[in-house]
């Protein structure tokens, strides 16, 4: 396949970015997404030009390093991570446009790479459980309902990329939020911080900049963990419930 | 409130203080104006009645609640209760719009919407336009009272079949309650899920069908009374 790819290309945080038009030639359907980026970068090497700076780390879509707008769609067209998205999703001749994450708490570091730390702040804030460390409690020492279990496991396969954000035409980060308050919510460990962590999670949040949710739908979308917008209504019931208990 | 990366933790954060609290003020005075609107499309139906069923109506608003309320106290504290929601829905909105600016200052070049209604992305602007339409509104048929076609203003039965049948007027209002369903269509089923209400895929499947059903019935329930004075169906 021929591609024409239109990236955006920014020196550092303070330097101002545009997109840049590469031709790419010989590229074969059964690549990813991301080998198809390092085979230009490789000609980009050759050439003794800047290659362009993008995040990846598993390439097995456990991570959530990668992420990448693609023609308007976070990672692009399929449900799926950047990383395991085939170039035969797209076609030969086609021209695709690379953006990285748009969102101001997840500031440009440089071409397509964005500082996500801002999620990892949120975590911080109340992502968690306490327990003391020790000898492993047994599995079955406390009973779930498989229901419970269920949903807080699916809810756990958030992998923390920040496609919802970029998705979100608020900028907001309810959909990851929600992802975690719902996990550990389903959880009988989770109960013990339950009020403190929504509250604290949102908090931080807000702090960072991130928007405010209107109920688009867009991040569910997006999502290529297929979180659904469920969780935000669980973030908000969370949220009320701690205003009744005073937090 | 600021819109750059922080590298600081929240301490003492305030569930009332959350993006989530001014959410949930829409949320509620939403909802207020769903159940105020079902009201007044109802006594708007009186007109099909005729004239004296339609002015009698309009003289029962002032007279309910008595004598519990003095002459026209129920409709004082209603009034009341709407600018008390008006006023909190519309400032809320404006917090989150400017937020939501602000957590995305360098747009997309190339931006799909891959799931969302045309409604969900028109909250603003298309409240911003209900907001003017409800102050003409208000010039139109409460005070000071308009007659575009220049007669009396004194009949409320009269007044609005001579609004309805300038063709112009009927549309700006049709144009209106198009705007009012497509707001309501969101709207209600995102109060819901901001309420909490929506946390499984079939509750959620169920407020938006609701949503789309009260947007439906609202914006039908208002333009009928419109479209049949224009058709010459109710006349004076
Ligand atoms: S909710 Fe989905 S889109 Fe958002 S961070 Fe988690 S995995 Fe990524
Ligand atoms: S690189 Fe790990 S999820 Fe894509």
């Amino acid at each position: 396949m021929t591609l024409t790819l239109k990236i955006w290309r920014q020196a550092d945080a303070a330097a101002e970015g545009r997109l840049h038009t590469y031709q790419l030639d010989e590229v074969s359907p059964d690549m990813s997404f991301l080998e198809m980026l390092d085979v230009l970068n490789e000609q980009l090497n050759a050439a003794g030009e800047e290659p362009v700076a993008f995040d990846s780390d598993c390439r097995e879509g456990i991570c959530g390093m990668c992420s990448l707008m693609i023609n308007g769609e976070a990672h692009g067209p399929e449900v799926t991570t950047t990383c395991q998205l085939h170039m035969r999703s797209f076609a030969d001749g086609d021209t695709i446009t690379i953006e990285p994450w748009r969102a101001a708490p997840f500031p440009v570091l440089k071409d397509l790479v964005v500082d996500r730390s801002a999620f990892d702040r949120i975590i911080q804030s109340g992502g968690y459980i306490s327990v003391n460390t020790g000898a492993a409690p047994d599995a079955h020492a406390i009973p779930v309902p498989k229901q419970n279990a269920d949903r807080a496991f699916d809810m756990a396969t958030c992998i923390g990329c920040g496609a919802c954000v970029a998705a979100c035409p608020n900028g907001s980060a309810s959909l990851f939020v929600g992802a975690k308050v719902t996990h550990l919510g389903e959880l009988p460990q989770g109960q013990a911080e339950r009020d403190h962590r929504v509250v604290n999670m949102v908090a931080q949040h807000d702090h960072e900049g991130f928007g405010g949710c209107t109920n688009i739908g867009e991040c569910a979308a997006a999502c290529p963990k297929e979180i659904p917008l469920d969780v935000i209504s669980q973030l908000n019931r969370d949220l009320r419930a701690a205003m009744r208990h005073g937090h | 409130m600021t819109s750059v990366a922080t590298t600081d933790l929240v301490r003492g954060g305030r569930s009332t203080r959350t993006t989530i609290a001014l959410k949930l003020t829409m949320a509620v005075s939403g909802l207020v104006f769903v159940l105020w609107v079902l009201a007044h499309m109802y006594g708007n139906l009186k007109a099909f009645a005729g004239h004296d069923a339609f002015d009698e109506y309009a003289g029962h608003l002032r007279t309910m609640g008595q004598p519990i309320f003095p002459h026209a106290g129920a409709l004082w504290i209603i009034r009341a209760i709407l600018v008390v929601a008006i006023v909190a829905h519309v400032t809320s909105a404006v917090i989150l719009w400017r937020r939501a600016e602000g957590a995305r200052t360098t747009r997309y070049q190339v931006k799909k919407n891959k799931h969302s209604s045309l409604s969900s992305r028109t909250m603003r602007w298309g409240g911003l336009a209900l907001l003017l339409f409800i102050a003409w509104h208000l010039i139109n048929f409460s005070a000071p009272r308009v007659n575009v076609t220049g007669g009396s203003t004194a009949d409320p039965y009269d007044l609005v079949v001579d609004s309805f049948s300038t063709w112009w007027l009927t549309l700006v209002y049709l144009v209106a309650m198009l705007a009012l369903g497509m707001h309501i269509r969101h709207g209600f089923w995102s109060a819901c899920q901001t309420l909490g209400w929506t946390s499984t895929t079939r509750a959620r499947h169920r407020a938006k069908s609701a949503g789309i059903f009260l947007a439906v019935l609202i914006a039908g329930g208002f333009s009928l009374v419109p479209i049949f004075v224009l058709a010459g169906v109710i006349t004076k």
